[in-house]
C-alpha cells in the first residue's frame, strides 16, 4: 500500500530502492554479529553493519558524517575490535560457550523493545515524507562545531585525551 | 521517501544490539553489541537532520562516533587487563562484585 502511495507522490523510486537492499543486508549482518559461533566473523560481520551505516548517511545526504564512520568505525574501531579478539584468544575458530545460560531471556526482550519502538515511531512519523535535499555542506557542519557547539568540542577533545591515556594506562603490563 | 523507513531501520538495529548485550557471554561480543545500539542512535540523529533540515543532528551524530571510539578503546583495554590477570573474558565469571 505504502508502494502505491510513494509512487503516486514521486517519490523517489531508485532511493527508496537502495534503502531497501542496504537495509536488508544491514539487518542481515546485524542479526549474524550477535547469532554467529565465530567471535571473528562477528567482527567481519559487524564490518557490513557499519558500511551499510555509512551508505545510508550519504542516502540521508550527511556526506561529512558517511566519511567519518567509514574512517572512524571501520578504519580504526574495527582494528582495535580485531586485536582485542587476537590479544584475548588462544585459537581462532568456532566456540561453544559465546552465549549465556540464559540467553533466551534476550529474544522476547529484543521483540518487546522492537515492537514498542515501531508502534511509538509508526504513530509519531506515520506518514512524514522526507525532503529531497542536496548534499549537507560540510561548511555548514563546521560554523555548528565552532560557534554554539564550542564548549562540547573542547569537551570531548578533553574526553578523548583521557580515554587515550586511560587506555595506555590500563592495557600496559608493568 | 519516507521518515519511517530510517526510524524502523534504525530501531530493529538497536533491538538486535540490546539482544546480543543481552545473550552474549563474551566481554568482547557484548562491546560489538554496543557499537550496533551506538550506529542505531546515530541513525536516527542523522534522519532527524534531514526531516528538520538543520544540520544539528549530524553534530550530534560525529559526537556519537567520538565517544564510541573513546568507549571502545577504553572497553578493550579493561578486557585485556582482565584477561591478563584471569584468563577469561567470559562476563559471568565475573562475579565477585555480586552482592
Amino acid at each position: 500500500m505504502s508502494a502505491v502511495i510513494l509512487a503516486a507522490d514521486g517519490v523517489n523510486v531508485a532511493q527508496n530502492v537502495g534503502f531497501g537492499i542496504i537495509a536488508a543486508a544491514m539487518i542481515f549482518a546485524a542479526l549474524k554479529v550477535v547469532t554467529t559461533d565465530n567471535v571473528v566473523h562477528a567482527a567481519l560481520w559487524l564490518v557490513v553493519v557499519l558500511s551499510g551505516v555509512a551508505a545510508q548517511y550519504i542516502l540521508a545526504a550527511a556526506e561529512f558524517v558517511a566519511i567519518s564512520q567509514v574512517l572512524v568505525y571501520i578504519g580504526a574501531v574495527m582494528v582495535l575490535f580485531l586485536f582485542g579478539i587476537m590479544l584475548t584468544r588462544a585459537q581462532i575458530g568456532k566456540e561453544t560457550d559465546l552465549n549465556n545460560k540464559g540467553w533466551a531471556l534476550g529474544i522476547p526482550v529484543g521483540l518487546a523493545l522492537l515492537g514498542l519502538l515501531a508502534w511509538a515511531i509508526l504513530d509519531a512519523f506515520g506518514d512524514d515524507v522526507l525532503p529531497d535535499a542536496g548534499p549537507t555542506p560540510t561548511v555548514a557542519l563546521s560554523d555548528q562545531f565552532l560557534s554554539i557547539y564550542l564548549v562540547p568540542f573542547l569537551a570531548i577533545s578533553f574526553v578523548l585525551l583521557a580515554a587515550a591515556i586511560g587506555a595506555i594506562v590500563l592495557a600496559r603490563k608493568d | 521517501m519516507l521518515a519511517v523507513n530510517f526510524l524502523l531501520l534504525a530501531a530493529v538495529l538497536f533491538s538486535v544490539g540490546v539482544y546480543g548485550v543481552i545473550a552474549r557471554r563474551n566481554a568482547v561480543m557484548v562491546l560489538m553489541s554496543i557499537e550496533l545500539i551506538l550506529n542505531a542512535v546515530s541513525l536516527n540523529l542523522v534522519a532527524f537532520s534531514l526531516m528538520t533540515g538543520a544540520v544539528d543532528g549530524q553534530v550530534f551524530a560525529l559526537y556519537v562516533i567520538a565517544i564510541a571510539a573513546a568507549e571502545v578503546g577504553v572497553g578493550l583495554a579493561m578486557v585485556l587487563m582482565i584477561y591478563r590477570n584471569r584468563k577469561t573474558i567470559a562476563l559471568d565469571d565475573l562475579s565477585e562484585m555480586k552482592g
